[in-house]
């Protein structure tokens, strides 16, 4: 299983690398990959009697490990990654031209395929994570395929920060379960069953973040703009697998948490709302794309009461409603696909009588959406039914009936808005002329559908048809992979269900959909819905934005000096506040001087310091400040410290010559009176840091508890390092690591001075070039 | 350059820019068992530049440095860091030393410690780091009228 992940991890690289020249080639090679992985798939967990585990020691200090496991669960959605990524790739030769942008279409869409392998496949939180945010990232630059438009890169931008933000909540969840119920494996944490406050919090950000990746209400508002990516992504990612990410980790995490009042209620008000507003926007919709994504929303939120609730019945009609709704919607947005590359266009409100003139198109396209609406014999039917049969049976108290009324509401509009994507693609308009707002009232087929298109999307339709009609022998097969997940989960799919409750119940819902999806108009206005969750989003977007630029304003004044007040300020709190814990200590064992030489030196060193303050004049006080460097030095040097007033010189010596050549750019004297504070303020923080700082250094000295590590160095330092030179020793060995952390500051500085006074010399430049005509004279000045 | 040239320092900095430099090297070198190290070295060294930069301006450091300063940085950084990182290579600690000791015909024994590599390093970054600002502090500033302005010899610019 590594083995195959790693594989698409390969391939996707080569692809974006090598084949640039051959993009179909490259496409053949990832559907191979694909293929394979079904293959393999198939041949590792089907009718195995033993779950096949696999784990690679990660950071294994962590317990951390990329773990697998291939039991019925993960081999189901394994299938339907990687048969739905094959068929889609084909579809894509033909739909795409075949550019750059193709290119790294296949070489995402192939990295995506890998990312979603291994989530399906993970067999603890910490492995699904990774997965789950390598899927993001895949959403994210397929999303913006087509960097040019404006519009895709918002959309995409906006998934990322969406689902990015649902993937943060979903790590502190599973860190906190890892700590609380110390361990995060699906199978152990089935088995454990833990409880406690941590745990419930644990859950809910886990929640939030299955409900961003899965597009449930509040964050449902992300997946209709990412229909800015082609339709072979929004297929693909945005229907049929990634979206149901989310749907994943709530199947595997229901059988944990499904008991929690608060999980049960949030799956079931979040999903309830997330299906009616989804079906509710769908029926409003004039791009039969976007009618689609909405659709998907509400698809989504049905799937989400269903798994979520961790009823056993409805997990099991969750999962085989998963896969039902894979299957058509990837061949509802596929066939979507070619009516747009045979018209030119998506809007309904433009298309007539297109069943006359693509009748295969329309029988697919018919087949899919019937089973989209609940029709008999259709995979949806059995489903649906079945979930209708479990809510109905289902134990779940109030939430189990408010689930309950939502799906049948939902089913009405998933009727709805199926009936109108069918008559709105293909059906014959006689009022089309009569809508002033569109231009060229009717458009024409340009080209038929080539095979390419045509295969993958007939495909799905049958897919959707013929597991329909195998109702009661898929429903067999499925019942594995809901025992993976919960041992008591049961169920069964029927084609004919015979005359029950939920039977008369899907009758009604389907004639009340048809209706509806009849009677609402093509052109109808637009939602009067003022809670939109886009435009809350864009509002803390630019709020977030606009806080953090005011609060730069309020902070950095660009004022160096008041800069400087406010670390001295700040450094002197902290240093009195050191002071406070044990004043007075050090200053008994206080000499005044240990010689006159020594007492000369320091005299010399006040004089030049006194003078600093004293000095009106910029280089006079960059001298003076040098003066007190040098006097410094000789004090190391006094001490027996060679190394230390070396250096000193130096970087004295070097400091003054960089402060004359910074100060000759400025004024000569300093400015008058700073305006930043009031003088009092201005001198008590001088005076203040001053006393703190010699006040603070004799303390130090008299502080010391543990010993030195002078004396273990000296004795190491020659058989260890084998110098003779403790200083340097240290510096290049002991305490090396520091070293290497300086000098790279060091670089680091040095490269934004020379960075900074390039950018400065060059804006003077430019402003002189543009306020004298005459150019400026080049030449050297030797 | 700042103000007018002076014979003194011209004669000066011709003497003793190459002796400075040696001094240099040598202070680097010796710095494992005498005070001195890579770090000093290298101030060292910035100090012959300083003195040719008082002596002939911003341009005559730039001809007389045979890489960009950025180089020296990034060559100085990177020697320094595999010297850090090579230890880990054969299985030992980070910045863990090795002593060589190497017999040379007519010198004797002489003994290298891996750790003086480090130092090199150190010392490389030291120079270009000087170099840099004085390069970039020093250039002329551009002045109103144009007498003195070297638009096109920005800081860094000249390739070596």
């Amino acid at each position: 299983m590594i083995v195959l992940v790693l594989l698409h991890a390969v391939v996707a690289v080569a692809v974006l690398t090598a084949a640039r020249a051959r993009p179909v080639a490259g496409a053949v090679l990832g559907c191979a990959v694909l293929g394979a992985t079904a293959v393999t798939v198939g041949v590792l967990g089907i009718g195995r009697s033993t779950v096949r585990h696999e784990a690679w020691a990660w950071v294994p200090d962590l317990g951390l490990q990329l773990a697998f496991r291939l039991d019925g669960f993960a081999v189901v959605m394994a299938l339907v990654v990687s048969v739905i990524g094959v068929l889609v790739l084909a579809y894509s030769i033909s739909y795409f031209d075949h550019d750059a942008t193709y290119v790294r279409f296949v070489g995402l869409f192939v990295a995506f395929a890998g990312a979603m392998t291994g989530l399906v496949m993970a067999a603890d939180l910490f492995t699904m994570f990774v997965f789950w945010e390598l899927t993001s990232v895949c959403s994210f630059l397929l999303i913006g395929l087509n960097d040019r438009s404006a519009a895709a890169r918002t959309a995409a931008l906006r998934a990322l920060l969406v689902t990015g933000a649902g993937g943060l909540c979903l790590l502190a969840g599973v860190v906190l379960l890892q700590v609380a119920a110390g361990t995060s494996d699906f199978a152990e944490l089935a088995s454990a069953a833990p409880v406690g406050s941590m745990v419930t919090t644990a859950a809910c950000l886990a929640l939030i973040g299955a409900f961003t990746k899965s597009a449930q209400f509040p964050f449902h508002f992300w997946l209709p703009g990412a229909m800015a990516a082609p339709t072979p992504v929004s297929a693909y990612l945005h229907s049929a697998t990634m979206v149901k990410a989310g749907i994943v980790l709530m199947a595997r995490l229901a059988p944990v948490f499904g008991d929690l009042d608060v999980w049960r209620w949030a799956v079931v008000v979040c999903g309830g709302t997330t299906m009616l507003l989804g079906g509710a926007r769908a029926m409003r919709q004039t791009d039969a794309k976007l009618l689609l994504a909405h659709s998907t929303v509400s698809q989504l939120g049905f799937l989400t009461l269903l798994v979520g609730l961790g009823v056993p019945g409805a997990t099991y009609a969750g999962v085989a409603h998963l896969v039902a709704h894979a299957v058509f919607k990837a061949g509802l947005f596929l066939g979507v696909g070619v009516v747009d590359h045979a018209t030119g266009t998506r809007d309904i409100r433009r298309l007539s009588g297109l069943a006359r003139e693509m009748p295969f198109v329309t029988v697919c396209m018919c087949a899919a959406a019937a089973s989209m609406a609940g029709l008999i014999p259709l995979f949806g039917f059995a489903t649906k039914e079945q979930a209708l049969v479990a809510l109905l049976d289902a134990d779940a108290g109030a939430a189990g009936t408010v689930a309950l009324v939502a799906v049948v509401v939902g089913a009405v509009l998933s009727a709805g808005y199926s009936v109108r994507l069918v008559r709105g693609l293909f059906g014959t308009k006689r009022d089309l002329a009569d809508i002033a707002d569109v231009e060229h009232a009717h458009v024409h087929v340009h080209h038929r559908p080539s095979v390419g298109l045509s295969v993958p999307m007939a495909s799905f339709a049958l897919v959707s048809l013929v597991a329909g009609l195998g109702a009661d022998t898929v429903g067999r097969w499925l019942q594995a992979p809901v025992v993976a997940l919960d041992a008591g989960a049961t169920g069964v799919l029927h084609l004919w269900p015979g005359l029950t409750t939920a039977f008369a119940i899907s009758l009604t819902v389907v004639a009340l959909g048809a209706v509806l999806g009849w009677r609402v108009p093509d052109a109808v206005a637009p939602t009067v819905v003022s809670v939109s969750g886009e435009r809350i989003f864009q509002r803390v977007f630019d709020g977030l934005l606009d806080g953090s630029k005011r609060l730069t304003v309020v902070t950095q004044s660009g004022s160096l000096v008041a800069y400087l007040g406010i670390v001295m300020a700040v450094l002197t709190a902290a240093l009195v506040a050191g002071i406070a814990k044990d004043p007075g200590a050090g200053f008994d064992d206080l000499r005044l001087a240990d010689s006159w030489v020594q007492a000369a030196i320091a005299a010399i060193a006040i004089v030049f310091a006194g003078a600093v303050v004293a000095a009106r004049d910029r280089f006079v006080s960059a001298l003076l400040i040098g003066g007190v460097g040098f006097a410094c030095a000789l004090l190391f040097a006094l001490y027996g410290a060679p190394d230390l007033a070396l250096t000193q010189i130096l970087v004295e010596t070097l400091t003054i010559v960089v402060f004359l050549l910074v100060l000759r750019q400025m004024p000569r004297r300093f400015a008058a009176d700073p305006v930043w504070a009031p003088k009092v303020v201005r001198l008590a923080i001088s005076v203040g840091v001053g006393c703190a700082v010699a006040a603070f250094a004799v303390m130090v000295s008299a502080a010391r508890r543990a010993p030195s590590v002078g004396g273990t160095y000296a004795e190491l330092s020659l058989p260890e390092a084998g110098g003779n030179n403790i200083v340097n020793v240290i510096l290049v060995d002991f305490r090396g690591v520091d070293t290497l952390g300086e000098i790279t500051v060091l670089a680091t500085a040095a490269l934004g001075v020379t960075n900074l006074v390039r950018m400065a010399r060059r804006a003077r430049a430019r402003a002189l070039e543009a306020a004298a005509p005459s150019p400026l004279e080049g030449g050297s000045d030797t | 350059m700042i103000g007018r040239r002076s014979q003194i320092l011209d004669e000066a900095d011709r003497w003793l820019f190459p002796v400075i430099l040696l001094v240099s090297v040598y202070v680097a070198l010796r710095g494992h068992n005498a005070p001195g190290g890579g770090f000093a070295g290298g101030l060292v060294a910035g100090a012959a530049f300083v003195l040719r930069f008082l002596a002939g301006g911003a341009l005559s450091v730039r001809r007389s440095t045979i890489a960009r300063s950025t180089t020296l940085i990034g060559i100085g950084l990177f020697v320094a860091a595999a010297t850090a990182l090579a230890p880990l290579l054969v299985g030992d600690a980070l910045l863990e030393s090795t002593i060589w000791k190497v017999d040379l015909p007519a010198i004797g024994t002489v003994k290298i410690v891996s750790s003086a590599i480090f130092d090199v390093g150190v010392y490389l970054l030291v120079v270009g780091v000087v170099l840099a600002v004085l390069l970039a502090l020093g250039a002329d500033p551009i002045h109103r009228d144009g007498e003195r302005a070297d638009a096109g010899v920005e800081a860094g610019e000249v390739p070596s």
